[in-house]
């Protein structure tokens, strides 16, 4: 096959990873830097020419009647558990896929990059650089996967990066409870998605995404019959299956891990918790959204749990005080904006607009969430601090920073001809063509989002001057400003990508239409919350110390993130530890144990007490003979009678 | 002859290597011997599933390969009777992977080195006597000349509470080998309508005479016999105590090897002579370890002995080997013998991380250690990569014998199996709950304890214990598919023969 040489892009990072994981201490910080950038560049080139083959070339049957092909390029078996469940590792080509690498490539080879610069002189460089390309290479193994099995191997696999990762600096205790608790939360999803991927691969006798995809209904209907509680295991399948990708994705209520996820190093924030892993989920649920298209009951809770999702996490990120919290609560939000993009995509309706809203948003938000990420660690680096009280007036020490900091954050508001502009359009286009309801509650929380992040933006850049200590802040190397440059023009021009021709759910050209009544409330929108955000924050007021005041309740518990971490503090520590996992060791030392203990203690106070009898004093024997035979004798005298 | 019989070796070379011993001088000359015998018996394993795989491909599909049989006390019509087939092939590979690790580990044991090892040859002897025997009576003498040495080794060489420990795990496994005797004896005395009774599992299985009425009696006491030794809840608990106390290679192999005759033995006799009570009486066996797997990783959360943390988590996945035997299809027999394979070497690998780590801080207390990444870095990230086998990361074995038996255990459509399958599942869960809470408590943070940044890292033969055991577990993560079609292969014979 043609393609065939996309295998590169798996072996190469998963080589670096062992290279740089045994031999790398043997390196000094700036060669194995340096070999792990050049081999990411290497794969980011190879991603490319993939991409650009399959969309533009037409050669190998990409294209067929107008409709791309989905192409299984590789695909041998790993291990076979019956005669028709065959777990297989393979790439698979189609439109998303090869979107997918062009992302994960670009904001990889950025981060690493920047990286560079960032973790200079970091204990642990060496290992930083081997988890990046362990990270990289279970991702592109995620998202060229033939089959869900693979999905769901990779899927463990970029999950145990991110705990790496999360983890670096191992010394701190916030970092390794940040780590451990990503990983069991996400463990947890993961564990609805193992178990829809049994029902569904029970039913349908088959892991493999062509075969489930290529004819949806005759793969739900295997099930038909089987019901759980009223609801057809197709259902539950589908519903357990997104579990995993609400977990990945942190979607409410297990969103809990990803702002704390923001313990690890800020490039790692940038790649795993804002543009690749955590859309793992969007992934997913496009992958197999046309048996998803078949359940339309399984849609509309996706809906509802993107909906409110992308609420909940805008309503937070408008209080918070450290920067990447507010970036990370407005990823969730982003990140939820395209889970229910996908949740209101119906194939009949407008094209299932959704479906490709949501990938274009997914593309567009993966830049300018980096740009914003990697933007705010060069602001860390250079004030030292995560806190938006230590920032402010950076706009005249960080003049590079400052303004792709701008336009990412214009880009994310949706202001046009800013990438987000374009994508966030369909996004609110497929909501009102669903519902009113989705479409005004997105365009609410978009105003949000616009608020949000300007306020960020002048807390940092303008507010006021504070002290900063015995040194002025500074601009970065080039090694971390060459990334934001790069990012931040890829946020400016990625709108107008005609994104429809390479990306929609039935592969065929979609020509995207501004909808102009759209467009212009949205816009409209988002402009009231950059003008609300200029008015209270521009220059350091009391204004907004006094409207929170106003709202204390409310603010309080939005700074408390609704309380949400309490509450699984609660269940965990409370429930878990407290109520089950206690009682049962109590119960195994005490119960269990106490009665082995009680059978041998028994036996031998039971041969203590037999022992008396053996006495050796012959009066006794015969004592006990003579009391013997009577009591034969009247027992058969009883008998006899 | 019997010595043209190429599985016998694994008897004798361990024989050897005992009288080698006892003629030994020094401890060069002991470690000599054990290290020269151990590859020998890698040596011999390994060429063993080539010769095994080899017959196989040459259209063998004798249910047993290699068989032999010696008339041993003609009364009882008692036979050495030796045989393997993929599920003994794999389980030989695992004792001599075992045993190679478990010399390296306990390199430097101190005291009296010398009857350390011999006692560690007579259980290996046991061990591997166990794996290659298909007449029973042999089989139960190998058993229980593999639990015998326990008692001493413990006793003697053992850390706390030893002398409780040793005769509890003794006590228990034995009373376990009462049950186990009974049904054997049983079983004999069915083991033909004509009279001409036998102790060969072939041949009681291809007679298949054990009335039904007697398989109800028999199957519970030979499953809950050899149960015992697999951990099967509720007669677990000499599990956490005699790890606790025993010394590192001791816990090696017993968690490794010892512990999986206990799943063996179930799946060989129980199961494979008595199929009809063991689809009638299955429910109450996978309630009862469905319950272990969820409840060993419950306890496993809020111990704070790192032995018994283990001990616990082998609990939880020995209960998966037996739930998952109970499934008594294909595939999640498959997995079964899998997870013994996995949990051996992993749960091995873990035992010797901790013997290591405590015998530089002298605690294993979880609470008293903290930040070991910083002072000996290779051994914490062996003790990482072995957490994460044990939580099931894809690309080490953990994962592959889990998913395994999941898939197969999903193949029961009914209400029952379904919920227990769930329940099961639940384990990966709670497993990452108390595998990371360990790692982040004692790795990971600030040093605890500053007399400890004194300490060493591992030594060179303690690297080599360790590697061998990480290798193996990510060449069977990496690469199931050799093992797992084995082992597969041998079921798909066995399920066509038996009325399952």
């Amino acid at each position: 096959m043609e393609f065939s040489y996309t295998l590169a892009v798996l072996i190469i990072p998963i080589l670096m990873f062992l290279f740089l994981g045994l031999v790398g201490m043997k390196l000094s910080n700036k060669v194995a830097g340096v070999i792990g950038t050049t081999a990411m560049g290497i794969v980011t080139a190879i991603a490319y020419a993939i991409a650009f083959t399959y969309f533009f070339g037409d050669s190998q049957g990409q294209v067929i009647d107008g409709v791309r092909q989905q192409l299984e390029v590789v695909n041998f078996t790993w291990l076979q558990f019956t005669d028709n469940l065959i777990i297989k590792l393979g790439v698979l080509l189609d439109p998303i896929a090869a979107m997918m690498l062009i992302v994960i490539t670009t904001v990889s080879f950025m981060v690493h990059l920047y990286s560079l610069g960032y973790m200079k002189g970091e204990k642990g460089f060496q290992r930083y650089y081997a988890f990046l390309s362990l990270f990289t290479f279970s991702m592109l193994g995620l998202v060229v996967a033939t089959n869900i099995f693979q999905m769901y191997i990779f899927w463990e696999l970029v999950g145990v990066s991110s705990y790496l990762l999360i983890g670096f600096y191992y010394t701190k205790p916030a970092a390794v409870a940040a780590s451990k608790k990503a990983f069991i939360v996400t463990r947890f999803a993961d564990l609805g998605f193992l178990i829809g991927i049994l029902i569904l691969s029970f039913y349908t006798q088959t892991f493999d995404f062509l075969t489930l995809t290529s004819n949806p209904s005759s793969m739900i209907s295997t099930a038909s019959g089987a019901t759980f509680m009223g609801c057809s295991v197709m259902a539950w399948a589908l519903t357990l299956i997104f579990m995993g990708g609400a977990g990945k994705s942190a979607m409410f209520p297990l969103h809990i891990w990803l702002p704390d996820a923001m313990e690890g190093p800020t490039p790692v924030s940038a790649l795993i918790h804002a543009a690749t892993m955590v859309v793992a989920g969007v992934y997913l649920v496009a992958r197999l959204f046309p048996l998803y298209a078949c359940e339309v009951g399984v849609l509309e809770i996706i809906t509802v749990i993107g909906a409110v999702t992308a609420l909940y996490a805008a309503m937070v990120a408008c209080v918070q005080s450290d920067i990447k919290r507010v970036l990370a609560f407005s990823t969730i939000s982003q990140i939820a904006f395209m889970i229910t993009s996908l949740g209101v995509a119906r194939p009949e309706i407008h094209e299932g607009v959704g479906y490709m809203a949501s990938m274009f948003h997914l593309f567009t938000h993966a830049m300018f969430k980096a740009l914003l990420f990697l933007g705010a660690g060069a602001i860390i680096h250079a004030v030292h601090s995560n806190e938006v009280k230590d920032m402010g007036g950076l706009r005249k020490y960080m003049p590079i920073c400052h303004i792709t900091f701008l336009i990412g954050c214009l880009a994310i508001a949706g202001i046009p001809p800013f990438s987000g502009f374009f994508s966030k359009d369909e996004i609110l286009v497929a909501a009102y063509s669903n519902s009113p309801l989705w479409g005004i509650w997105l365009t609410v929380v978009a105003g949000m989002t616009a608020f949000y992040m300007f306020r960020v933006y002048y807390l940092i850049f303008w507010w006021n001057n504070p002290d900063y200590g015995h040194h002025t802040p500074h601009e970065s190397p080039a090694t971390m400003t060459i990334p934001l440059i790069f990012l931040a023009t890829v946020s400016i021009f990625a709108g107008f990508i005609p994104f429809g021709e390479f990306v929609s759910w039935n592969r065929e050209t979609y020509t995207i239409h501004l909808n102009w009544t759209v467009a212009t409330t949205s816009v409209l929108v988002a402009l009231a919350g950059i003008a609300l955000a200029t008015k209270l924050y521009m220059k350091e007021n009391k204004a907004p110390a006094a409207m929170a005041d106003k709202v204390r309740g409310l603010w309080t518990a939005a700074y408390h993130r609704f309380y949400m971490d309490e509450l699984y503090q609660f269940i965990t520590h409370r429930i878990i530890f407290g109520c089950v996992s206690k009682p049962i060791a109590w119960f195994d030392r005490h119960i269990i144990d106490g009665t082995m203990d009680m059978l041998a203690t028994v036996t031998n106070s039971a041969s203590y007490a037999i022992r008396k009898l053996q006495s050796g004093s012959i009066q006794g024997y015969v004592m006990v003979y003579f009391v013997g035979v009577i009591l034969l004798a009247v027992i058969t005298y009883i008998c006899l009678i | 002859m019997i010595w043209d019989n190429i599985l016998i070796y694994f008897v004798v070379i361990p024989v050897l290597m005992l009288a080698g011993l006892a003629i030994s001088k020094s401890m060069a000359q002991i470690r000599t011997i054990c290290v020269i015998g151990a590859s020998a018996l890698l040596a011999l394993a390994a060429y063993v599933t080539i010769a095994y795989l080899g017959e196989r491909a040459t259209g063998n599909t004798a249910a047993m390969l290699f068989t032999g049989s010696w008339m041993w006390f003609e009364p009882l019509n008692i036979h050495l009777a030796l045989g393997v087939d993929g599920i003994s092939v794999v389980m030989l590979i695992l004792s001599s992977v075992i045993v190679f690790a478990g010399i390296f580990a306990s390199w430097k044991i101190d005291p009296l080195p010398k009857e350390y090892f011999m006692w560690f040859c007579l259980l290996s002897t046991g061990v591997f006597g166990f794996f290659i025997s298909i007449d029973m009576f042999t089989m139960f003498m190998f058993y229980e000349v593999a639990l015998i040495p326990m008692y001493l080794l413990i006793g003697v060489w053992g850390s706390g509470n030893k002398n409780y420990s040793a005769m509890k795990l003794t006590l228990m496994l034995m009373g376990g080998s009462a049950f186990l005797m009974l049904g054997i004896l049983g079983i004999y005395y069915h083991s033909s309508i004509d009279g001409n009774f036998t102790m060969n599992i072939l041949e009681i299985s291809q007679n298949n005479a054990i009335p039904q009425d007697w398989q109800m009696y028999l199957f519970p006491m030979t499953f809950v016999g050899f149960g015992v030794l697999g951990a099967m809840f509720p007669f677990h608990t000499w599990s956490p105590d005699g790890h606790a106390s025993a010394p590192t290679a001791v816990s090696m192999l017993h968690a490794g090897v010892l512990m999986k005759l206990g799943g063996y033995g179930c799946f060989r006799i129980a199961i494979y002579l008595m199929p009809y009570a063991a689809t009638e009486l299955a429910w109450i066996f996978l309630i009862l370890t469905g319950i272990s797997v969820v409840y060993g990783a419950f306890s496993a959360c809020v111990q704070t002995d790192l032995k018994y943390i283990n001990a616990y988590s082998s609990v939880s996945h020995c209960g998966l080997v037996l739930f998952a035997i109970l499934m008594l299809n294909t595939t999640a027999m498959t997995g079964a013998v899998m997870q013994m394979l996995s949990h051996g070497l992993m749960t091995a690998l873990f035992f010797a991380l901790i013997g290591m780590i405590y015998g530089r801080t002298h605690t294993r207390d979880i609470r008293q250690l903290g930040g070991l990444m910083q002072i000996m870095p290779f051994l914490s990230v062996c003790y990482v990569i072995a957490g994460l086998a044990s939580l099931g990361l894809p690309g080490l074995s953990g994962f592959v014998a889990e998913m395994t038996i999941f898939v197969g255990s999903f193949e029961h459509t009914d209400m029952f199996h379904r919920v227990f399958t769930i329940v099961a599942c639940c384990s990966i869960v709670i497993t990452a709950v108390y595998i990371l809470r360990v790692v982040g408590k004692i790795l990971f943070g600030a040093v605890q304890d500053e007399h400890h940044r004194t300490l060493t890292d591992a030594q060179w033969h303690e690297r080599l214990s360790t590697i061998t055991l990480i290798v193996c577990v990510a060449a069977i993560g990496c690469f199931p598919s050799f093992f797992s079609e084995i082992i597969r292969n041998s079921f798909l014979t066995i399920i066509k023969v038996l009325p399952l």
